[in-house]
């Protein structure tokens, strides 16, 4: 057991390396000299002499790499050019407001992404399976900043029920809080629910065909329990860590529900970078949710091979 | 029932398709001509979508905003291809040293948010259509990479492939004459639903103002714009948002009976 987490903590390594590089390469990207792109309005010889110094633009591509990885390892990821603060403290400062929002939108997607596929896959070629495909796929193709902006027209403007755009930290008031988050969460939340839906429809069809919920059926069982004690607990379990993999689906979603709601978080934080042209912040707040990504992708893969008997050996 | 879908899809893909190609003769006015008499007025005869804040025609903007949708759909989409199929191939093929790290350089992509990092591309690119396609074909690439290395891996170990193998044909020549066409099918399907999800992205990274630049029209940066007249003037921010939706259901439900059409495996 010990080899296996082992392993697949040290198979991690390359990984987060290579989001590094990719990192590092955004900004081979920008067009012309790095030096006036960064100093952007400032035209002054002297900061342009002095940002190639700070950034060791004279120095070869490999060498600029290793000089901002050692940094980056010792959790320096530079200093936001327009906000004079560093970009740790931006990130953390912006966090803790898109996990919230995420933690919401996934608790939203998962009431209703896992129960419409359990009744979709059960109730299989009827009208309900029909309805909730339908439903699923429109999830997946309206895009949420139009969704974010329906609600608001519905909600805020002609029902008056919720404030259109705005945070409130849960410290100030809880009540504040949920009502400023209970829209963007939603809008967020559905795209991932209908994920959830199609893949826990599918995982529970594979699971019903099986030998074991044959035999639980032939033993008499009556259908309720043999859905929910036998087929769902092992249909479950890959549902389980697709929610994993939807945190970069939740991560880019954010960017724009935050965007319509005005919502202070992370998403804000690199579009307000793009404009300003503050290119550190937007190069660490992409080393993040990479890292992020692949963390949480460790832990669901270590949870699965806990909670999974089978893959213990 | 798929198939039926598929065939609508089909079908409003074919119409937005001759809406973008023949947008100068079907739009009813000039998609940049504004006219100050007529701010912000709600759907009538003249106009049957409204007009927006400066008065221009919502319809004719929606009619050419479905040239930038689709453009950046399509050719997001072949540059993934044309990158993505090749270097599947050379993983799949090559296998040893050559595919770990490829595929750690796939993983490496998938992990970073693909909108967060086509946010990024464009950012540092610089904000114009062109650039936004570059920056969905690049984060959409990996996807391609990871799908022809994994049916190249199914093939390769087939009879047939044996047999070419034996008689000593070229690398370059089995992997052309007799892999590739084992990918096409399933580099179709996932091109279909490619689309609709590089259609969500420009009109995302336009929405926010790194896609399509003004005057020129596309459905994300008219509702970037409409969001701000939603209490004035709610048609503005309707029927971009309904057009979206429409070409992106259509791709899926496409994609989807594509998928059962060709692969009896998947459905």
């Amino acid at each position: 057991m010990l080899t296996y987490v082992i392993r697949r903590v040290l198979i991690s390594i390359p990984t987060i390396i290579f989001i590094s590089i990719v990192v590092f390469g955004l900004q081979l990207l920008l067009p012309g000299d790095p030096a006036l792109a960064l100093a952007g309005e400032e035209r002054d010889p002297q900061v342009i002499a002095e940002l190639r110094r700070m950034y060791h633009l004279d120095e070869p591509i490999w060498r600029q790499y290793l000089i901002w990885i050692g940094k980056v390892l010792q959790g320096d990821l530079g200093e936001s050019i327009r906000l004079k603060v560093s970009v740790g403290e931006l990130v953390a400062a912006k966090l803790p407001v898109t996990i919230e929002l995420a933690a919401m939108a996934m608790l939203i997607a998962i009431l209703i992404g896992v129960p419409a596929g359990i009744v979709s896959a059960v109730r299989k070629e009827t009208l309900i399976d029909y309805g909730a495909n339908a439903i699923g796929l429109a999830g997946l193709s309206i895009p949420n900043f139009w969704l974010g902006i329906m609600m608001i027209l519905l909600f805020s403007v002609h029902l008056g029920w919720l404030p259109a755009s705005g945070f409130v930290r849960p410290s100030e008031s809880l009540s504040q809080n949920l009502a400023t988050l209970i829209m963007p969460a939603f809008v967020l939340g559905t795209g991932i629910a209908a994920i959830f839906m199609r893949h826990t429809r599918s995982a529970m069809l594979a699971v019903l065909r099986s030998d074991y919920v044959r035999t639980a059926r032939a033993k008499g069982l009556r259908e309720p329990r043999v859905v929910y004690r036998h087929a769902l607990r092992n249909a479950i379990i890959p549902v389980v860590t697709l929610g994993a993999i939807q945190f970069g689906e939740l991560m880019g979603g954010a960017v724009l529900t935050e965007q319509i709601f005005s919502i202070p978080g992370f998403g804000k934080l690199v579009v307000d970078a793009v404009f300003n042209r503050d290119y550190a912040v937007v190069q660490g707040v992409v080393l993040c949710t990479g890292t992020g990504f692949i963390f949480l992708n460790l832990c669901a893969d270590l949870i699965y091979f806990l909670v999974n008997p089978r893959m213990r050996g | 029932m798929r198939r039926r879908g598929a065939m609508v899809g089909l079908i409003v893909v074919v119409i937005f398709l001759v809406l973008a190609i023949f947008a100068p003769w079907i739009a009813p006015y000039d998609p940049i001509a504004t006219n100050f008499l007529k701010v912000r007025k709600p759907p009538s005869i003249d106009h049957w979508m409204g007009t927006d804040e400066i008065g221009r025609d919502v319809m004719s903007r929606l009619i050419f905003g479905a040239r930038a949708s689709l453009q950046a759909g399509v050719i997001s989409v072949l540059i993934a291809v044309a990158l993505g199929v090749p270097l599947g191939l050379l993983s799949g093929y090559a296998k040893g040293w050559v595919d770990s790290l490829m595929m750690r350089i796939v993983d490496a992509l998938l992990a970073c948010p693909f909108l967060i990092l086509a946010i990024a591309m464009a950012a540092f690119l610089g904000p114009s259509l062109t650039n936004a396609m570059i920056a969905i074909g690049l984060t959409t690439m990996p996807i391609f990479i990871r799908l022809v290395r994994g049916q190249v891996l199914a093939v390769t170990v087939e009879d047939y492939v044996e047999a070419a193998r034996a008689l000593g044909n070229p690398h370059l020549r089995i992997a052309v004459r007799h892999v590739l066409p084992n990918i096409v099918a399933p580099v179709l399907v996932q091109s279909t639903l490619t689309i609709a999800a590089a259609i969500i992205a420009e009109s995302a990274l336009s929405f926010l103002g790194l896609g399509q630049q003004p005057p020129a029209p596309s459905w994300g940066s008219m509702l970037n714009v409409a969001r701000q007249f939603i209490g004035q003037a709610p048609w503005m921010s309707w029927w971009p948002g309904l057009a979206i939706v429409a070409v992106v259901l259509a791709f899926n439900l496409l994609g989807d009976g594509l998928r059962d059409a060709l692969d009896p495996k998947e459905s």
